[in-house]
């Protein structure tokens, strides 16, 4: 009876310590395979994956950067005076694939195409001034007259400092995140702004002036705030508080930042005032008293004692609701328009890092560099929210040395 | 002077006082002594209305200082705790510098008036009998100080503000032998300026500090008169067990 009694018992323990390890390991794991599969982006070529740009062989540019291969098919850059600093000169002609069809019938591209790659070879040959944009599988062979450009992998500097997302861009997708960094800081910080006023607020009443009734139907609502699922915050804001801005400040659309904002303020209230209300509950009573029976009235109180010895709880409750919204993803896909530009005011779409994940994962191909771009926006995230999560530790904990020593 | 006439106190439905009359003279020392949970802290708190902050409670009788009934809807609290001071059981200094702890009093008062306020601060700390050991850092936290320096610049604090009676809920509690002799000596000296009210459950400390002694039970007074009379010759039975320690 004993012995079977403890063999159950080291069986539980050894359940739990099992479940323990794994959960941890999982969690370990999941950051490993971010990160993994995020940092493969840099060993990515700048041009898109499978395809290559080749010049007349006649070209003496070697190599050209990204953000060049980019101007000049987007016409900005129109001669080879401005990229190959004098060694070659004259217009560029664009050639992208797809043009050979008009220029050759289907006869003379031949049977399965089997005529495609002499037929490349003829056009970047014929044209002294080509910069072709061609599928690796169709290269034209003669390496004497086409040649190669030699493509730069993504850099980080690029990816980092970058200001344009444009992830599906051929020749040479661009993946700047700044514009989603910057988004994202912008928008929650704003909530934070629009929320910490009225959640402090909210704490105090409830924590120093609500009666017992008040309390008791009060806190359970704010709790029941959290828990309502994101996406119909979203489908809030996008019915009810888009229309609303885009009146309000007659502006062309009302999705904006300022929608964000306001949506995950209203989802980070929740956050601020349980943790809020928890630090100022949190004052001994003995400060309390103490300013009572000096002749200082409940206010006085309030704001001379109460919340200077709640304010690191306080400054945590703010940290951790920005944790909160830097990590929404719903809700911010719905009403602030998702447009990967440097956010420069309130009125104007934005477009968030959780926001481009969840919105692009699923067209993007698996492996490709789009898709490690997007993990890696995983990886920043991830990053951000774990220091706003350990300096919210930080703060908290710098507080409480702040007892009534005896 | 203090008077209580008949005053019953319930903590809803518990009746913790039960006809107290009492009276306390302007300039003694008055100690509250008894067992645990007798109502002695819940009597002393009747005098500030530190009774209010607890939910549910209610008072009946007149509760008298200086002949105005302070349980009377004209009287504005925080004005009658400024004139009632209390130092209590822990020290409970705020988390500021000593000065600013001394000075908060006149600060929620209004006072701007930096020289008035340097000065009060002074003076306070002095009656205190604190000022030689902190006058060098005025500025630093009030946590930095002993348990016993702490105590008495909470008494700093409370004097500041000018009261004109100073409750005390067993302010040596918490403190070690001799920060007790120093607070014991210091009411000794505040006696001459306040009337002052102590609740404690050192027998001998009652009977070093105080002129008149109240002993209770179950809420009630159960005998009242002069210290000395209290502890060599009382007229209860149950006040004489409790004096000589055989309960309590």
């Amino acid at each position: 009876m004993k012995w079977s009694r403890r063999v159950i018992k080291y069986m539980i323990e050894g359940l739990f310590t099992l479940s323990g390890g794994v959960t941890s390991l999982v969690i370990l794991l999941i950051v490993v395979f971010l990160f993994k599969e995020g940092m493969g982006l840099f060993t990515n070529p700048a041009v898109e994956k499978g395809y290559a740009l080749c010049v007349n062989a006649a070209n003496p540019t070697g190599s050209l950067d990204a953000r060049v291969v980019k101007q000049i098919f987007d016409g900005e850059i129109t001669t080879w005076e401005e990229v190959s600093e004098g060694k070659m000169t004259g217009p560029i002609a664009l050639f992208r694939f797809n043009e050979i069809f008009s220029r050759y019938t289907e006869e003379e591209l031949g049977e399965d195409y089997a005529l495609l790659s002499p037929r490349l070879q003829e056009v970047v040959a014929g044209t002294p001034g080509i910069i072709a944009f061609l599928p690796e599988e169709y290269l034209p062979p003669g390496q004497e007259v086409v040649k190669r450009l030699r493509a730069g992998n993504i850099t980080p500097g690029s990816f980092f400092t970058g200001g344009e997302w444009q992830p599906t861009v051929a020749p040479a997708p661009r993946f700047g995140v700044l514009p989603l960094i910057l988004g994202t800081i912008w928008v929650s910080l704003f909530a934070i702004v629009l929320a910490l006023v009225p959640g402090l607020g909210v704490a105090i009443y409830l924590s120093e002036l609500a009666g017992a009734r008040a309390r008791g139907w009060l806190k359970p609502t704010i709790e029941l705030l959290a828990g309502i699922p994101s996406v119909v915050y979203g489908f809030f804001g996008l019915v009810v508080l888009v229309p609303f801005i885009q009146k309000l400040f007659s502006l062309p659309v009302g999705e904006s930042a300022l929608a964000g904002s306001v949506v995950l303020a209203i989802m980070a209230l929740p956050t601020i005032i349980t943790i809020a209300e928890d630090a100022i509950r949190g004052v001994p009573r003995a400060l309390r008293e103490a300013s009572l029976a000096l002749g200082a009235t409940h206010w006085q109180t309030i704001y001379r004692v109460i919340i200077p010895h709640a304010s690191s709880g306080i400054t945590a409750a703010a940290v951790l609701g920005i944790g909160r919204a830097v990590g929404e993803t719903m809700a911010v896909l719905m009403v602030t328009g998702n447009a990967a530009v440097m956010p420069r005011s309130l009125f104007e779409p934005v477009r968030t890092i959780p926001a481009t994940i969840a919105a692009e994962l699923g067209e993007a191909p698996a492996g490709g560099a789009h898709y490690q771009a997007l993990f890696l926006l995983g990886c920043i995230l991830f990053v951000i929210t774990m220091v706003i999560n350990l300096s919210a530790e930080f703060i908290a904990s710098r507080g409480q040395g702040k007892g009534v020593g005896a | 002077m203090i008077e209580t006439k008949h005053v019953d106190f319930y903590y809803s439905s518990f009746h913790a006082l039960k006809n107290i009359s009492m009276m306390m003279e302007e300039r003694t020392v008055t100690a509250l002594i008894g067992p645990s949970g007798c109502g002695k802290s819940t009597f002393l708190r009747l005098f500030n209305r530190m009774n209010d902050l607890i939910d549910d409670t209610r008072v009946s009788g007149e509760c008298l200082i200086d002949g105005e009934d302070i349980y009377s809807k004209s009287v504005a609290v925080d004005e009658l705790r400024k004139r009632v001071g209390m130092v209590f059981q822990k020290p409970n200094p705020f988390p500021k510098s000593i000065f600013e702890n001394v000075a908060y009093g006149l600060r929620v008062n209004g006072t701007r008036d930096r020289s008035f306020i340097a000065r009060r601060v002074e003076d306070s700390l002095r009656a205190a009998a604190l000022w030689e050991e902190v006058k060098d850092k005025l500025r630093e936290s009030a946590f930095a100080l002993s348990g016993g320096q702490q105590q008495r610049l909470c008494i700093a604090r409370a004097l500041a503000v000018s009261p004109s009676v100073l409750l005390m809920d067993e302010p040596a509690s918490a403190l070690d032998p001799i920060s007790t002799s120093k607070i014991e000596e210091l009411i000794a000296s505040l006696k001459q300026d306040y009337t002052i009210v102590i609740v404690t459950h050192n027998m001998q400390q009652a009977a070093r500090v105080s002129d008149k002694t109240g002993f209770f039970m179950m809420g009630e007074l159960v005998e009242f008169g002069d210290t000395k009379k209290i502890f060599s010759d009382p007229v209860n039975e149950q006040t004489r067990n409790y004096v000589n320690g055989r309960f309590g």
